[in-house]
């Protein structure tokens, strides 16, 4: 026995890691017809290591203080060395998240994944998405420019548009009766520590559950019912994940880090899609900018809210379909009646609806960021109704669509 | 003694270890939970402010920071003052009597303010909607506001449209007129905003 394995059996009479390594990872048997959509969620966990890094580094020089804090960010931006470099990765790794979490969100669509027995995965993936939106919102605060400071007095006022308890509910939040000092460290509380702590062990009940009931693919194929191969004792279509898909993994992050360095480098503003031209402003109370829109990935769920007019003098009508249209899609395992997975075996009916769905969405999204118009907001409600119909109506137009029969062995 | 395990006893004590310690842990939350509301500080800032009028020209606004809100003076000039019945008489506002919109008694009229200086609006420059600060826009029928514009406050956010005594138009997203805060004349042109005692 040589000295390297003496040392794993020490260990693994103490505790169980080549256990974890093999149940988690090395000998996890995944189809083998993953295809392009499978790069997104080891992407997805390489973007939270680089925003736990750099937001670690930030925080060694950043001051959660009105006074202090957007001095502070130009401070790590011109003086510290680096410091540019720490920051960008940052922001660009924010927006970056988001490409790669719709990418991973989209994927589990079209191909089922959602579908009995991957029901309590998803709604893991759900959480993780709203933690993520929560850790967005509340960093964008930081920098305290006036997209920071206007963004989040928005954000908080839609709470006060709840009935009764609403006024009282977002001073509570703001620790203010305006967004200020109180809100900012509140804020960077959340978002450096609590959130992320979540964040993390909901990433781990994702994965545990991944592992336990095993990864759907492109064809929608159930490996574990399938016969086991008299040689290996694995599923017909089952592989290792180690090594076969650490390689393919390791292709999808070199080409991946490509993508993200030419932004880092070249683009970090991206024309103002992922740092806003107004946040280079100091944040000022008395004075609001000309035009206020989120960041580009909340913007579907922005032009939502603003889609909805106010009825019955209140306007939380605007503020619950926004919150409906994110939780909405956490009910997708039992909206969904088809009998097969994937879209590879549904009819056309399924098909045109989805593409109908995904001009709404990105519609949506290129409302959101636009100052609203009379010709807009008509434009956003048909979208909205587009996309809520989407949902509702999927009970009915998946039991009515012609589905393919599935094959018993996947198709490459 | 017997050996035999009394289940229904064993379940009993089980829920009430756990109810007792869940009221614990509420208990315990409640502190925490409490930090969160306006610390005493926040609360004192919120201290009345002093302003002279004297010196504003006829049409000029004026921002001043009250608990770090903006508020807003304007000196509303004889045709500024007319426009607000006009607008009154066109039925184009959601509020016009300030029925369900935040003032003082003393300003709950058409033009909004205090009746020995009508002419003057104090405001808190607050979109009702959602708390961003309206543009002051005294330009009649400008472009991006249409031929009828008689002057008032537009929100850049969403479009809300406010006359200028701070009333709303209807069908905009601001549901209330913009709130007058409680203030009172110390002299002929000293103001005194945040209390009227």
């Amino acid at each position: 026995m040589n000295k390297v394995q003496q040392i794993v059996d020490w260990v693994d009479a103490r505790f169980p890691a080549t256990q974890l390594w093999e149940s988690q990872w090395g000998k996890y048997v995944a189809p083998k017809n993953f295809n392009f959509w499978y790069y997104f969620g080891s992407l997805a966990m390489l973007v939270l290591v680089i925003q736990i890094v750099t937001g670690i580094f930030l925080t060694m020089n950043y001051k959660p203080d009105a006074n202090l804090a957007f001095y502070s960010v130009e401070y790590i931006m011109r003086d510290v060395t680096g410091g540019w470099l720490i920051r960008y990765m940052h922001s660009t790794g924010a927006s970056m998240f988001f490409v790669v979490v719709y990418l991973h969100m989209f994927r589990g669509l079209i191909y089922g994944s959602y579908q009995k027995p991957r029901e309590l995965l998803w709604i893991f993936g759900m959480l993780i998405f709203l933690c993520l939106m929560a850790e967005a919102f509340l960093g964008y605060l930081l920098p305290w420019g006036q997209m920071s400071f206007w963004g989040a007095q928005v954000i908080v006022n839609l709470f006060s548009s709840i009935p009764v308890i609403g006024p009282d509910l977002s001073v509570w939040i703001r620790g203010d009766f305006v967004v200020s000092d109180a809100t900012l460290n509140r804020f960077f509380a959340l978002h450096v520590i609590a959130v992320p702590l979540v964040l993390l062990l909901l990433v781990a009940l994702h994965l545990i559950a991944l592992h336990e009931v095993g990864s759907n693919n492109p064809d929608g194929i159930e490996i574990k019912k399938q016969p086991k191969d008299e040689k290996t004792g694995l599923p017909l279509d089952g592989i290792y994940s180690h090594p076969y898909y650490s390689i393919k993994d390791i292709f999808g992050v070199v080409v991946f880090l490509i993508v993200f360095s030419a932004v880092v480098f070249f683009a970090p503003e991206m024309k103002g899609y992922f740092l806003e031209y107004n946040n280079f402003i100091p944040a000022d109370p008395l004075k609001t900018p000309p035009h206020i829109a989120p960041v580009w990935y909340f913007t579907p769920f922005y032009a939502i809210l603003r889609a909805v007019p106010s009825l019955f003098g209140t306007q939380v009508w605007g503020v619950l379909a926004m919150g409906a249209a994110v939780m909405i899609i956490a009910l997708l395992p039992w909206l969904d009646r088809s009998p097969v997975k994937s879209i590879r075996y549904r009819g056309t009916l399924y098909k045109s609806i989805l593409a109908v769905f995904i001009v709404a969405f990105i519609g949506l999204g290129i409302l959101g960021a636009l100052p609203a118009t009379p010709v807009r907001t008509t434009l956003s409600q048909i979208f909205s109704v587009i996309y809520f119909g989407f949902f509702l109506a999927m009970p009915w137009y998946t039991k009515m669509d012609k589905t393919k029969p599935v094959p018993s062995r996947v198709t490459g | 003694m017997s050996n035999q395990i009394d289940s229904s006893k064993r379940r009993f004590l089980t829920v009430a270890t756990g109810a007792v310690g869940g009221v614990a842990v509420v208990g315990a939350a409640v502190p925490f939970v409490a930090s969160w509301f306006p610390s005493e500080r926040a609360k004192a800032a919120g201290a009345p402010v002093e302003f002279d009028v004297g010196k504003m020209e006829p049409g000029e606004k004026v921002t001043i920071e009250w608990r770090g809100k903006p508020v807003w003076m304007v000196k509303r000039t004889d045709e500024m003052m007319a426009s607000l019945g006009k607008l009154e008489a066109a039925k184009v506002l959601a509020d016009a009597s300030s029925e369900g919109s935040v003032q003082p008694d003393y300003c709950k009229n058409m033009h909004r303010s205090i009746k020995d200086h009508a002419n003057i609006l104090v405001a808190v420059g607050v979109c009702t909607h959602l708390g961003c600060s309206p543009t002051y826009r005294p330009d009649l029928a400008p472009a991006d506001l249409g031929a009828d514009w008689l002057g008032g406050f537009f929100c850049p956010c969403h479009g809300s449209k406010f006359d200028l005594a701070g009333r709303v138009y209807s069908s905009v997203p601001a549901p209330k007129n913009l709130d007058i805060p409680p203030h009172k004349y110390l002299s002929e042109t000293k103001l005194l905003i945040g209390d009227d005692k």
